[in-house]
């Protein structure tokens, strides 16, 4: 498109001319990244997000549909039409602040959530060209307003101080959300994370390169701005249980948003070899802990890979094995017992995966994993499948070929097929209840079967995503906030 | 929330004690639980150490480590009134206490540490306490003094015999395994390897042993399972199941292997401090 073009566009869309057929004639736009080459050589973020002249020009894609199906796709259900139009108009700060009414944490949003089955796959411009990666680039141009804001670290305003005691468990989406609105109540918030970092997943899990940790470092300053005391190294159920922090230290209400966090293994043979790593473990090293400077100021170490296994087909399976060959490795395969079309990953990721030289083998898993005499991985044995009937998740059944055995060589397996609930809050917390799977169960408000204790995020869901951990946040900080209304206020003991 | 080094001394030429202030670990801590520790939030690597002691009143806890890499090295090289950024705990599941009748403890190197508040609490709960600690040799002994009040008999032991007797802790084990009233109960914390073996003379005698592993930890609360061991061939994450396990299921050539999976990296990384200690001064 010319310069010339896109000034008519924009004298268009500012004196309210521009038809649909025009803003259909506007090609999708892509977001700038990294060479795929140049990008496995660092940890810097591989998108490097839309510059002015896309973001209008994609705003400007948008129909403005007076029902605006997307909405509904979003599970905070965020005025999509109108933020966009702000964007296209050119008014960048009126986009960001109708954004905030509905999502606290609008700069990862953008990155993580997966809009191709969110607001995205309900846009009438991808249903018209039949093709959700033709959709109005919702989640690029939250990014770009996100980070575009020039006032940085602004604290939402706080109500008067009510001298309540809340309780913020993890510090996750989920936790952070919680207590940005019970704080903004006026409530005392005090959030205890088990690390030494807060951020949850953000931090320690989603790497660098998918989500920069200095996005996330300014929403935690954000929280510190308004007042919300963050404790750190505090492992509730160990260091304080939740009936001494409610009964002992004055907090008359929590939220527990402690995540899924415990990995799944899959009990084949080999998977306690030296060189067997839960995706939680490789992560955990690679992000938290900087090991891609080991040697140089880090000293969390990690392995030195050359040819790596990854299992799985979700984000946390692109996350590894994208890690896999930032950390070095000459050959990363991807092991997935469906096809690429059941990844629960999100596209862009995939997508990114597969230009950064990952080879995908799809229906195959691994049967046993094989080690030398030193107990080191050499290889793995895969089955090969083929897909059966559709089974309770909706997806085809993957089923095992007899007899197709054979091996794939590798120092290192990385397992990524998700994690189930850590048990420690429920070993701890007698009268609390707990489903099959060993998820809290809560009620629409996230209340759980304890009187003021409320619950959210992945120990609720199971593994979900950010923006739903961030949702049910801030279901339970509203519920929180009525509660502790309606609480008499003899109860209530400042300080 | 930072810590302060309140006191530190030196037990033997390469292990340490220390008492740092961690009020609430200090009241919710008990025997054979543990905390982790990173120098400083940046680039520090976490690692496990046991709570050798607790004093609830002054919100401390004693710590005991040995000099073996660069983080215990640089642990080591820190001074009273300086602090460590991240204390967290206490971790793991307590010891298991009740009156077993006489109780075997054995101790090897560095693991007389963990095994001492054990001893203690096994000591309180009504057990006789045959103790049973063994070093290298005398330099390397840490703790005969405390371990002297509570123990009913006590037996040293160094592979040179420059102290004690001449021998493996085994030896006097397998002893008393062998008398008429052999132990109801034993306790063994020392190196994989010495483990191992007291688990091979136990299990003969059918004398009941516990053990505390020692394995590679990341965030010691079950995410990552970078901890894990075999227990009667099914996987088990120390920092959550254990630290303490019945010795005669664990698959101890298995943990040696993972324990040493970053051997040359840490030496690599104990090295470059060395040299970096020299330039600055401290050695
Ligand atoms: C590698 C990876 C990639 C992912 N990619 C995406 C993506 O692209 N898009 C997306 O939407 N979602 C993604 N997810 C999922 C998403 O991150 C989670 O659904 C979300 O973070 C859950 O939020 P939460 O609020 O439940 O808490 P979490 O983020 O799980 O955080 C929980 C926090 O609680 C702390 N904690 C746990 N126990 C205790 C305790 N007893 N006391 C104190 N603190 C405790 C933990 O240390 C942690 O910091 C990904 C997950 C992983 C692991
Ligand atoms: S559905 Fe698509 S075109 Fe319609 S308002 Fe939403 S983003 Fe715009
Ligand atoms: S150290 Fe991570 S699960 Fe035990």
């Amino acid at each position: 498109m010319t310069e010339k073009e896109r000034q008519q566009l924009l004298k268009k869309q500012k004196t309210g001319e521009l038809k649909p057929a025009d803003r259909y004639k506007i090609p999708p736009q892509d977001m700038p990244e990294q060479d795929p080459v140049e990008r496995t050589s660092n940890v810097n973020e591989v998108a490097t997000g839309y510059t002015e002249t896309h973001a209008r020009l994609e705003a400007m894609r948008c129909l403005q549909c007076k029902n605006a199906p997307c909405i509904e796709g979003c599970p905070v259900q965020i005025r999509i039409q109108d933020f966009i139009a702000a964007i296209a108009d050119g008014d960048f700060k009126k986009a960001l602040v109708i954004i905030r009414e509905n999502s606290l944490l609008p700069a990862v949003c953008g990155r993580v959530c997966p809009q191709e089955v969110q607001c995205q796959q309900k846009c009438t411009v991808g249903l018209k060209f039949k093709d959700v990666g033709k959709a109005v680039s919702i989640g690029r141009l939250e990014r770009f307003a996100a980070d575009i804001d020039q006032n940085e670290g602004g604290a939402p305003a706080v109500a008067p101080e009510t001298g309540i005691k809340v309780a913020i468990i993890g510090s996750g989406p989920g936790g952070i959300v919680a207590a940005a609105d019970t704080r903004k109540a006026g409530h005392d918030v005090t959030i205890f994370e088990a690390f030494h970092k807060p951020g949850g997943v953000m931090v320690y899990g989603i790497p660098e390169f998918r989500l920069p940790k200095a996005i996330v470092q300014k929403e935690i300053d954000v929280l510190t701005k308004m007042g919300v005391k963050i404790v750190c190294n505090f492992i509730v159920g160990r260091t304080r249980t939740i009936e001494q922090l409610m009964k002992e230290d004055g907090f008359e209400a929590v939220y527990i948003g402690v995540g899924a966090g415990l990995p799944r293994f899959m009990g084949i043979e080999g998977e306690s070899l030296v060189g067997v790593y839960s995706a939680n473990e490789y992560l955990t090293r690679a992000n938290l802990m900087k090991a891609y400077d080991f040697g140089k100021g880090a000293d969390t170490p990690i392995a030195l890979s050359k040819k790596v296994a990854v299992i799985g087909g979700g984000n946390v399976t692109m996350d590894s094995a994208r890690t896999a060959l930032r950390l070095g490795a000459e050959k990363v395969y991807l092991v997935y017992r469906r096809t690429e079309k059941e990844m629960p990953a999100r596209i862009e990721e995939v997508h990114h995966a597969k230009e950064e030289g990952i080879e995908f083998h799809i229906l195959q898993s691994p049967k046993r994993i094989i080690g030398d005499q030193n107990s080191h991985v050499t290889a793995i044995e895969c089955l090969k499948y083929r897909l059966g009937e559709l089974d309770e998740s909706g997806r085809c059944r993957p089923i095992p070929i007899e007899g197709s055995e054979f091996q794939l060589d590798v120092d290192t397996v990385i397992i990524a097929i998700g994690n189930i609930a850590n048990p420690l809050i429920r070993q701890t917390t007698p009268g609390l209840q707990f489903n099959k799977w060993g998820n809290i169960i809560v009620d629409e408000n996230c209340k759980t079967s304890l009187q003021g204790v409320y619950a959210g995020g992945d120990i609720v869901l199971g593994a979900a995503t950010v923006i739903l951990a961030m949702g049910q946040g801030r279901i339970a900080a509203a519920a929180i906030n009525k509660y502790l209304e309606k609480k008499p206020k003899s109860h209530k003991k400042p300080g | 929330m930072s810590h302060k080094i309140v006191s530190k001394s030196k037990l033997s030429e390469n292990v340490f004690t220390a008492e740092i202030e961690a009020s609430l670990i200090a009241q919710a801590g008990k025997p054979g639980q543990f905390v982790v520790i990173s120098i400083n939030s940046e680039y520090s690597e976490r690692i496990p150490l046991t709570i050798a002691d607790a004093d609830p009143e002054k919100g401390t806890i004693r710590l005991i480590w040995q000099r073996v890499g660069k983080t215990t090295a640089e642990l080591a090289d820190m001074k009273a009134g300086e602090k460590i950024a991240n204390v967290v705990g206490p971790l793991g599941k307590p010891t298991h206490l009740k009156n077993f009748g006489t109780v075997v403890c054995v101790g090897g190197g560095i693991g007389n540490a963990p095994l001492l508040p054990i001893a203690k609490a096994l000591k309180k709960a009504g057990n006789k306490i045959i103790s049973i600690l063994g070093a290298r040799s005398k330099d390397l002994l840490i703790l005969e003094d405390e371990f002297t009040p509570i123990s009913n008999e006590l037996i040293v032991t160094t592979d040179d015999g420059s102290y004690g007797r001449k021998a493996l802790v085994t030896e006097p084990l397998k002893e008393l395994c062998q008398r008429d009233q052999k132990p109801d109960q034993a306790f063994v914390i020392g190196p994989a390897i010495m483990m191992k073996y007291c688990c091979e003379v136990t299990k003969q005698f059918n004398v009941p042993t516990q053990v505390s592993l020692n394995t590679i930890m990341v965030d010691a609360t079950g995410m990552c399972g970078g901890c894990r061991v075999e227990i009667e061939g099914k996987p088990k994450f120390v920092c959550v199941d254990g630290p303490e396990f019945d010795g005669h299921k664990v698959n101890f050539d298995l943990m040696m292997k993972r324990l040493d999976a970053y051997k040359d990296q840490e030496k690599k990384a104990y090295e470059q401090y060395k040299k970096h200690r020299c330039k600055i001064g401290l050695a």
